[in-house]
């Protein structure tokens, strides 16, 4: 078995030596633990436990077993509990050894009874009592663990029956005792806060006590009814920044360090406090500014409490009313957090990070890099943070970056983001991820928001989305569609119905094909069925066959609301009348009054048919579930009005471009019966309106202007943008072969040319000669390349020579000086992975020798040397296909300590190699 | 803070403490997922994690890790020291503290936390304090012991 089970054997005997005077008492609990570390299986320990358990029975329930012998038995019943077995018949007698025990026993017994029961357990009733006796005992160890039992598990009922004992302890002369009570009142007004209502007064006492353990805990209190209602505690803002400034000058005994930081935790309780005070109040926030700058400076020390101290420092300097001085000092902490590279500083500096850029975006361009560096990071929570972050920073520059990292991890993608949408390809693609990927996790109202996007266009202006969902969606249908989510081939059906006919390529029947395989497949449930159905309502003209022979052979379908539909199909389909006049094309005007039924309804009426009542009306009346002939009504497609009814929630297709009459027509659409309720039509309507505001934000000029204004303040958000794409892309995109091209054109810029594998740039005729350029590339480095090949080559009609060549290159030949200045160089470096070290020869023979180093490099390597400051020097270079690789050289005694960085694994080894070579060539 | 877990490399629960009333199989069913999350971070790893709508703030001394569950606006830096500071603890009681002793003196550990949160916020920071409690309950254990079993041994003899 494991090695820790095996050190646990052979620490046994000591173990026992050394108790067995004092703890003769648990010889049975260690008996029982030494054989569990005994057994080999669960079933073995199963067995144990069932045997011990019968045993414990035995006892408790004996009249012989005396108090002593139960606390014995408590502690194996305990045992027991903790590797999960029941012990519940032992509860009961946990009680009693609190009520009837001597103080040992009670000790026992009160633990027991905090770790078995429940607030709501009923057994605890029984407690109460005792717990009042205790409360009132002259030994102050019963008084602290009545108070310990009350302020971990105790009925709620129950709270006043104690509460004037616990409130006495307030004043009690030990400060063990009132540290305790306080913290029972605690409780006591976390799960019953009307109960300690009137003892706010007491509270106050508390905190001004002269033991800092006592205030301390009276801090939790405050915290929480401050958390509550500010306003009615800003009076004591001045109590607590004299706290707070007495614990950051050394005020407090040294028992409160930690560390040797003052009191940590009784500092961040005080800042979290100041903060909510400050909150959007200047008056209250410049009572704390001086207080806070200082614990800014104070916390220097490298330690991970005073980054705890900081990070709650800083938080609090964002929320209350700003100071440009304090928010620029808060925001260079944040700098040391995001840099760091301990990883769980990183986390906070990340958290500091996503709250501060709600307030300030610009805050997030100064760490770019390392946002960048975290989003690939192992580390699937520093992950999320800084998606969370990126979240909150999307904008019309960013979001197909963002965008696709949410996908990568595909926590979530808010359609929001994708309002920011750059161009129509990329939305709709991201979008069929999207759906294929989340598919059925998504929030319902995402596929229908996305439809309405779709819908509310202008023809003109968004026929061209329409066009590349209907080409993007054929393309998903030809190929594999039996994993595709419901939601998604919704929407595909929905789209293909509404908008198939503005592809003029696209073959009809091809898409009736399509649409029909879909319905044969027995993955595809009833609900999208009734979408493959209404689509192909909509499509055919002329293709009655195809649609009449799907008509006859979904007329024996078991599911009605089908059988139904295929018999309007092909009633439709038939009569080419009554089709024109159902399916007007493009037909956007919606009858809300449904006026064109009043012929029937008067008719109906004049019958004896019941008046019409709204659903809520009926409801109230019937108080029966409607559910399922609700939810298929606005699907399925009644006789009249069909285009109207093809999506629930596309009922105003004529709304133009502008948000509000999305909003209006929504709020009328989204479930008219969710939205009247019995206690009319307010309260509920701001349940409906969230989801519409989301997509709606698109089309909002007003949001659009909000959008703009955010990031306008940023420093050059294009070349900004540009900086990171570049980044991400020689982060991600690595190298690749479709940017070959323009890599090759660069290459012949640079003159070089060369023969072979690669592409033909340019032929010059002049006269007989022609030029050729040929390009070649290497795509991952080798020490030695060698080329052969021919040239073949007619001097006259027929006649062909050929000149056979060879040559070898070597990735020296393919190293190009990379041009970056000195802060570029730093952000590169940070964002690169795969590093070397290694110690070079440095030359001595003339002058500086670092100076002649670099340039002996420089001159054999085509390297860039970017800068050299004092002892250090920094170099650049890149391959051609575009990967760079930065150097870092440093003068360590007679050797150049070289630190290469690329994101290319095996570069930095290559151009060491190189590097090494012309060094011993010198 | 919501709970606290210490448990073995191999999964084992050492001790646990809940500051939330729930249900025995809510409570087992809790700490099977979150000792299985735990276990499978690698040892470079943050000591911070999100689970369900709370954050698990973990870290390992030894053969045991030490495991809080809070809410998610909480400094989770602070509660890594909050663990730190019980390790402390147990450390000065029981004399460099090993996982055995933890075992083995399982409600001295229970004890100890008592002294130290209370009702899942930290009742007193100072060590001093901690261990003065917990000495001063002991010492009335040791005072009860012998008289009593001299008496009860006068009883059975």
């Amino acid at each position: 078995m494991s090695d820790v089970v095996e050190k646990t054997l052979t620490a046994l005997p000591g173990l026992f030596e050394s108790q067995t005077g004092a703890a003769k008492i648990t010889n049975r609990l260690r008996q029982l633990i030494k054989s569990i570390t005994e057994l080999t299986s669960k079933h073995e320990e199963e067995n144990l436990i069932k045997r011990e358990l019968s045993a414990i029975k035995e006892q408790v329930s004996s009249p012989n077993t005396t108090m002593k012998q139960m606390r014995e038995i408590m502690v194996r019943a305990m045992y027991c509990e903790m590797l999960g077995y029941d012990a519940s018949f032992t509860y009961i007698h946990a009680i009693k050894l609190a009520q009837q025990g001597g103080v040992l026993e009670k000790r026992v017994g009160y633990l027991a009874v905090s770790l078995f029961l429940n607030e709501g357990h009923e057994l605890l009733l029984l407690l109460v009592n005792t717990v009042l006796k205790d409360l009132q005992s002259t030994n102050l160890i019963e008084v602290c663990m009545a108070l310990t039992v009350v302020a971990q598990v105790f009925p709620k009922d129950m709270i006043p029956a104690v509460l004037p004992l616990v409130e006495d302890k307030l004043s009690h002369p030990k400060e063990i005792i009132r540290r305790k009570a306080v913290l029972a009142l605690y409780k006591f007004y976390l799960i019953a806060p009307n109960q300690v209502q009137h003892i706010h007064a007491k509270f106050c006492k508390a905190l001004s006590d002269k033991d800092p353990g006592v205030m301390a805990s009276s801090l939790h209190i405050y915290l929480q009814l401050i958390r509550e209602s500010p306003d009615s505690y800003k009076d004591l803002t001045g109590s607590f920044v004299t706290i707070l400034k007495q614990v950051l000058g050394g005020k407090l005994p040294v028992d409160f360090n930690y560390h040797s930081v003052p009191a940590p935790w009784l500092q961040i309780q005080l800042l979290r406090i100041l903060s909510l005070l400050g909150k959007e109040d200047q008056s209250t926030s410049e009572l704390m500014y001086e207080v806070l700058d200082e614990s800014l400076r104070r916390a220097e020390m490298n330690h991970n409490i005073t980054y705890a101290i900081l990070y709650e420092c800083v938080k609090a300097v964002y929320t209350i009313h700003p100071k440009a001085e304090l928010l620029e000092k808060a925001a260079r902490c944040i700098g040391n957090f995001v840099l760091s590279p301990k990883i769980n500083l990183k986390y906070l500096g990340l958290k500091a990070l996503t709250y501060v850029v709600q307030h300030d975006a610009k805050l997030a361009l100064q760490h770019q890099m390392t946002i960048i560096e975290c989003l690939d990071h192992s580390d699937f929570t520093i992950k999320r943070e800084t998606l969370e972050l990126l979240f909150r920073i999307t904008n019309a520059q960013n979001v197909t970056v963002i965008v696709e990292k949410m996908l990568d991890f595909l926590c979530y993608v808010p359609i929001k983001t994708l309002t920011f949408a750059p161009d129509n390809s990329w939305f709709i693609q991201t979008m069929n991820d999207v759906f294929s990927i989340g598919g059925d996790l998504l929030q319902q109202d995402d596929p229908n928001n996305f439809l309405r996007l779709l819908a509310e266009g202008k023809p003109e202006e968004d026929d061209q989305l329409r066009l590349y969902a209907v080409e993007s969606y054929l393309t998903v249908l030809k190929g594999h569609t039996s994993h595709l989510p419901q939601c998604f081939l919704q929407v595909m059906s929905w789209v293909l119905g509404e908008y198939a006919h503005l592809q003029e390529s696209v073959d009809r029947r091809e898409v009736i094909r399509l649409l029909t395989q879909l319905l044969d497949q027995r993955s595809v449930s009833s609900e999208t069925r009734v979408w493959i159905l209404s689509a192909l309502t909509k499509i055919p003209e002329g293709q009655t066959d195809l649609i009449l022979d799907l008509a006859e052979s979904l007329s024996s379908s078991q599911d009605t609301v089908l059988r139904q539909q295929a018999q309007e199909l092909r009633h439709l389909s038939q009569d080419s009348q009554l089709r024109e006049w159902v399916l007007v094309e493009n037909s956007c005007a919606v009858d809300s009054s449904l006026s064109f039924l009043d012929g029937f309804v008067s008719e109906a009426l004049a019958a004896g048919a019941a008046p019409y009542k709204p659903p809520h009306q009926r409801q109230e009346e019937l108080s029966l579930n409607l559910e399922p002939y609700s939810f298929s009504l606005p699907v399925s497609l009644s006789s009249c009005s069909i285009t109207d009814r093809q999506s629930p929630t596309l009922l105003s297709v004529s709304s133009g471009l502008s948000g509000n009459s999305a909003e209006l027509s929504t709020l009328i659409l989204e479930g008219v019966k969710r939205v009247w309720g019995k206690d009319g039509y307010l309260p509920q309507k701001e349940a409906t309106a969230p989801p519409v505001d989301e997509p709606s934000a698109a089309v909002q000029p007003a949001s659009q202007q909000e959008a703009a204004e955010r990031i306008e303040p940023r420093p050059e958000p294009s070349t900004q943008n540009q900086d990171k794409q570049q980044l991400a892309s020689s982060l991600f995109v690595g190298l690749g072969v479709g940017s070959s091209v323009s890599l090759v054109r660069k290459l012949f810029y640079d003159g070089f040319t060369a023969s072979l594998r690669g592409n033909v740039m340019d032929c010059l005729e002049a006269r007989s000669t022609s030029v050729c350029h040929y390009a070649l590339l290497m795509d991952d480095p080798h020490t030695n390349v060698s080329l052969t090949g021919t040239v073949s080559y007619q001097t006259q009609p027929g006649h062909t020579n050929t000149l056979p060549f060879s040559g070898t290159l070597s990735t020296a030949d393919f190293i190009r000086p990379l041009v970056v200045t000195t802060e570029e160089y730093g952000k590169l470096w940070l964002s690169l992975s795969h590093d070397v070290k290694q110690n070079l020869k440095l030359l001595t023979d003339a002058g500086d020798p670092l100076r002649t180093t670099l340039n002996a490099l420089k001159d054999a390597l085509q390297l860039h040397v970017v800068d050299i400051i004092g002892s250090e020097g920094i170099v650049a270079c890149r391959l051609l296909s575009g990967a760079p690789c930065l150097l870092h050289c440093r003068v360590n005694g007679a050797a150049l300590a070289m630190w290469l960085r690329s994101p290319h694994p095996a570069l930095p080894d290559f151009i060491l190699y190189h590097c090494q070579r012309a060094l011993a060539h010198h | 803070m919501q709970f606290m877990l210490l448990f073995s490399r191999q999964g084992k629960l050492r001790l646990q403490k809940w500051y939330v009333p729930l249900s025995d199989t809510q409570k087992k069913k809790i700490s099977r997922e979150v000792i299985q999350i735990v276990l499978a971070r690698k040892p470079k790893m943050c000591s911070f994690l999100e689970w369900r709508d709370l954050k698990i703030v973990y870290k390992r001394y030894a053969s045991l890790y030490f495991c809080c569950a809070v809410e998610d606006q909480e400094n989770e830096l602070i509660t890594l020291e909050i663990i730190h500071r019980y390790v402390e603890l147990l450390d000065k009681y029981f004399g460099s503290v090993c996982e055995l002793d933890i075992i083995f003196n399982f409600e001295k550990a229970y004890y100890i936390l008592d002294e130290f949160i209370l009702g899942g916020e930290a009742q007193e920071t100072s060590k001093k304090n901690v261990l003065k409690a917990i000495e001063q309950a002991d010492m009335l254990q040791e005072e009860a012991e012998t008289p009593r079993s001299v008496l009860e041994e006068i009883g059975l003899t």
